[in-house]
C-alpha cells in the first residue's frame, strides 16, 4: 500500500526558508502570493494491506522519526 | 575524568574536543563510534561534537539521535551521568530528548562563522564553577542552524527552574543586540533538569589555546576536571 506523509510547521513557527522562498517568487515577477511556508513530503510503501495498521505504524514512524512534534504538525494519507 | 566522545558520520570537530579535554585533563578521551551499544566502562563523561551528523538530512541531529549508541547515551544521562552536545551535539541532544526544545534555521538564513561574546548565567554547576557569575567569555560560533526554540510552556520552566547556562551577549554582557540567529531569550545553551547535561551552540572546545584566539573555553573543560577527577581517586 502507498502513503503519503506530508510534514508541516506548526502556526506560529518562525519559518525563514518560507520567507526567502516568498522574497524569491516576488522578485520573480509572479504577483499575489500572500505567504509560504515550506514543509516535506515523504512518499512511502508499507507491506500490510491493512489499513487501519498502515495508519497506526505511519503515526509511529511520524512520532519517532519524521516529524519533530515540538515544532511540526504531520498528517498521513493512504493512496 | 574518564570521557568518551561520539564520532558520528559527519561529526568534525571530535578531535577539537579531544584536543581540549586531553589537553585540560591529561587524559586523552575514548573515541565511540556511533554504532557500538555501550560506553567504555566507568565513562563519567560523554560529549556529543560538532559537525554535521548524517550530512543534517531530515533534520539536524534528527538521523544521529536515532543511532544505536544514543540508548547507552540516554541510559547514562538517566542515571546522572554528565553529557555535553556541543553545537551539533546539542541538536542531537535535542532530537534525543535529553534536552527539550529544538534548534531551528537562524532567523536571518545565514550560516554564521565568528567570534561570539557569552554570559555565563550561573557558575554553581559542573560545568561552569571555574568561571564566575554573569562572567562574559569570548567563544567560537559556526552554525546554520541555532535558533533554539521550544514552546511557552518550556521556555517558562527554563527560565523559573535557572536552567539557561549561557547567553549571547555584547563584550559589557549585554544581551538582547548580540543575539546571532534569533534564538528566543538571547539563549545559546541550556541544562537539562537536574544539569548533567548541556547543550550549547557555541565551539568552548576551539577557545582553548592562546596562539589562536584565546582561552575562554578552556573553563568549561577545567570545571569538569574539578567537578570528576576527584571521582576517578
Amino acid at each position: 500500500m502507498k502513503a503519503r506523509v506530508t510534514v508541516t510547521l506548526k502556526t506560529g513557527i518562525l519559518d525563514p526558508q518560507g520567507k526567502a522562498i516568498e522574497g524569491a517568487l516576488r522578485s520573480l515577477g509572479i504577483e499575489g502570493v500572500a505567504s509560504v511556508r515550506q514543509g516535506k513530503v515523504f512518499d512511502v510503501e508499507v507491506e500490510t494491506t491493512d489499513r487501519t495498521r498502515a495508519q497506526s505504524l505511519l503515526e509511529q514512524a511520524c512520532d519517532k522519526l519524521l516529524a519533530n512534534t515540538v515544532v511540526e504538525n504531520y498528517r498521513v494519507e493512504l493512496i | 575524568m574518564k570521557a568518551a566522545v561520539i564520532l558520528f558520520p559527519g561529526s568534525n570537530r571530535e578531535g577539537d574536543v579531544a584536543r581540549a579535554i586531553r589537553q585540560v585533563s591529561g587524559h586523552a578521551p575514548a573515541i565511540v563510534w556511533h554504532g557500538e551499544h555501550a560506553l567504555p566502562a566507568g565513562t563519567d563523561l560523554v560529549v556529543l561534537p560538532g559537525g554535521f551528523a548524517y550530512g543534517d538530512y531530515l533534520r539536524c541531529g534528527a538521523i544521529a539521535a536515532r543511532s544505536p549508541v544514543m540508548d547507552a547515551v540516554c541510559t547514562h544521562a538517566g542515571r546522572g551521568g554528565f553529557v555535553l552536545g556541543i553545537c551539533n551535539g546539542f541538536q542531537i541532544a535535542c532530537e534525543a530528548g535529553l534536552l527539550p526544545g529544538v534548534l531551528m534555521r537562524n532567523s536571518k538564513m545565514h550560516f554564521v562563522c565568528r567570534m561570539q561574546y557569552l554570559r555565563v548565567e550561573r557558575n554553581d554547576t559542573a560545568y561552569t564553577s571555574v568561571y564566575a557569575r554573569h562572567q562574559v567569555i569570548k567563544v567560537a560560533i559556526a552554525h546554520g542552524e541555532g535558533n533554539y526554540t521550544a514552546d511557552d510552556e518550556t521556555y517558562a520552566r527554563l527560565e523559573a527552574e535557572d536552567r539557561v547556562a549561557f547567553r549571547y551577549c555584547d563584550a559589557q554582557g549585554h544581551v538582547g543586540e548580540a543575539n546571532p540567529n534569533g534564538s528566543a531569550s538571547d539563549i545559546a545553551g541550556i541544562y537539562s533538569e537536574k544539569l548533567n547535561v548541556l547543550g550549547l551552540m557555541p565551539h568552548p572546545e576551539n577557545l582553548i589555546d592562546s596562539l589562536v584566539g584565546g582561552t575562554d573555553g578552556r573553563g568549561m573543560f577545567q570545571s569538569l576536571v574539578k567537578e570528576l577527577a576527584p571521582l576517578a581517586a
